[in-house]
């Protein structure tokens, strides 16, 4: 065979790394029972796909490749490290079949997918949230650890030592590798859901920094929920549908809100409100996508919080023009989520669909019943200040608008709202 | 009669010890369980790995929540514990304050109920 140029055998090694780290390492871990053994014995394979694929090409099957590759090395780990006494026993407790490792890595085609396990086990509810998401991100995103760190805007070491708490904590509480039996697996999808949401919406809408759409944590939630929604379609037949049907709205959310990233922000990267947007930039495919999404898990009559988000989202897309919004219907879908979950900031949305369905001063008096709860969260403060413009209580509003400016942290978000106080002005 | 003497103590400064420390007092908790066995009290104890470890279980309306936790705010963790077979209470009592970890935290001294 030929040798191939090194910047193209990089980029297949590259992509490899991108699209195949889940599936390789949820196999590892499974096998090995160890997510840092796991872990060293991906990096060796990445090294070797380097040099072998330089020489002999980029095998049919890239993953299975670093899979069986993997194993390898991570056998050679163990063996050297009982040389060093460490993991001793760790080669007796794999099961034999293991062991046995074809020679013709280039016939090597499928794995088993063992990435649903994984999820689990990552979001697991005995860790704690932010260790799940930085967990999830790197064992099934296959984002290295400097990455999430800029991600969440936190020093690395600091990331680093979060992973290793995490890990820890798995092997010492004895957290298992496994879907979780029937009778937990409510409990835990609503974990793994509320993992990927997390990752979702700290992309789509940075709490802080001067970024105000982090792309790069919207894509990997998205594809991880597709991940999952996959999964439990083809394996897992004994996920109520109850379950399943969130599971498909919460990817019908993801996408619905995906499609207006190009329309949320100006040429200066400044915030435009929804009803600002200009709708032709919303990316069509993604819509059909989530709308068909939402029409195949409302079909399930099971609704949920996602769903109905999901369904509200939906409704947002459809409008031709913001005028044409059916804000009374989303008021509606309000109500049904408040059923499930009443918190304020879904109040809050509520009211915002009450105020704009054509009774801003009832959706004041609602809005005026959550100061006590919202008053550091700019969002309320922006929704008073909309309905006090609507009603023409000028100055109230624009006292509404500094109220935000306090509390607000986005660099982004305070020039969107030094904007639409000017406009006050010029209307007033 | 039987009584349960949990250990609480400060675990962020019992990781931050070093390992002769440590060793010294891993040394001490042993000459107390030989002292305990040789009087015939023992009937078990051992260390606890620290709350970051820990998972709480709560069960509301026929709902599981898992959690991680306890949180380790609260300035003392429980740590380990020891299981005597004692007489009177002042026994337990005294045994308590032979207790290495007694020096540093404290130990709550349970009667245990038996069926």
């Amino acid at each position: 065979m030929t040798s191939i140029e090194p910047a193209a055998i990089a980029q297949a090694v590259e992509r490899a790394y991108r699209r195949e780290s889940g599936q390789v390492r949820a196999t590892l871990i499974g096998w090995l029972g160890d997510f840092d053994l796991a872990e060293e014995a991906w990096q060796d394979a990445c090294l070797s796909a380097v040099e072998h694929w330089s020489v002999h090409g980029v095998p049919r099957s890239p993953g299975a490749w670093l899979t069986t590759t993997a194993r390898r090395k991570a056998i050679d780990r163990i063996r050297r490290g009982r040389a060093a006494a460490r993991a001793p026993e760790a080669l007796e407790t794999l099961p034999p079949a293991a062991l046995v490792i074809t020679d013709d890595l280039d016939s090597v085609d499928e794995i088993p997918d063992e990435r649903l396990k994984l999820m689990f086990t990552c979001c697991h509810p005995a860790l704690p949230e932010e260790q799940r998401v930085a967990l999830t991100l790197q064992t099934l995103g296959g984002l290295t650890t400097a990455e999430i760190a800029a991600a969440f805007l936190v020093p690395g070491p600091t990331m680093a030592q979060r992973l290793v708490r995490a890990k820890r904590k798995i092997k010492e509480a004895g957290i298992p590798y496994q879907v979780p039996p029937a009778h937990l697996l409510g409990e835990r999808l609503e974990s793994v859901l509320a993992v990927l949401y997390l990752i979702f919406t700290e992309g789509y809408a940075a709490t802080a920094g001067d970024a105000l759409i982090r792309q790069d944590l919207c894509d990997e939630a998205i594809r991880l929920a597709r991940v999952l929604e996959h999964l439990i379609r083809r394996e897992r037949t004994d996920v109520p549908e109850t379950q399943y049907a969130e599971v498909v709205g919460l990817l019908a959310l993801m996408l619905l809100h995906h499609s207006r990233r190009q329309a949320r922000l100006g040429a200066q990267g400044e915030l435009v409100l929804l009803s600002d947007q200009d709708r032709s930039l919303w990316d069509q495919r993604e819509i059909q996508e989530g709308l068909a999404l939402v029409d195949k898990a409302l079909q399930m009559r099971q609704p949920g919080p996602y769903q109905i988000q999901a369904a509200i989202s939906a409704l947002h897309a459809q409008a031709r023009r913001a005028a044409d919004t059916d804000w009374a219907q989303i008021a509606a879908l309000y109500q049904e989520l408040r059923r499930r979950a009443d918190t304020p900031v879904i109040r809050l949305n509520q009211a915002v669909a009450v105020s704009l369905a054509g009774s801003p001063a009832e959706g004041l008096d609602l809005l005026n019943a959550l100061a006590g709860d919202l008053e550091g969260y700019a969002p309320f403060h922006l929704a008073r200040a909309d309905s006090l413009r609507r009603l023409g209580q000028t100055e109230a509003a624009r006292r509404a608008y500094q109220a935000a400016l306090v509390v607000c942290q986005n660099s982004v978000e305070r020039a969107a709202i030094l904007a639409q106080a000017a406009q006050l002005d010029g209307a007033g | 009669m039987q009584y349960m003497l949990l250990i609480y103590g400060d675990e962020k400064a019992w990781e931050a010890q070093d390992q002769t420390e440590r060793q010294a007092v891993l040394a001490d908790y042993n000459a107390f369980a030989k002292k305990a066995a040789a009087a015939g009290v023992l009937r078990g104890g051992d260390e606890l790995l620290p709350t970051a470890s820990a998972t709480t279980v709560r069960v509301r309306q026929g709902q599981t929540l898992t959690t991680h936790g306890p949180f380790a705010e609260t300035r003392e963790q429980l740590g380990g514990f020891f299981l005597l077979e004692c007489a009177t209470a002042e026994q337990a009592l005294e045994w308590a304050s032979q207790i290495p970890g007694a020096r540093a935290g404290s130990i709550e001294v349970r009667p245990v109920v038996q069926f």
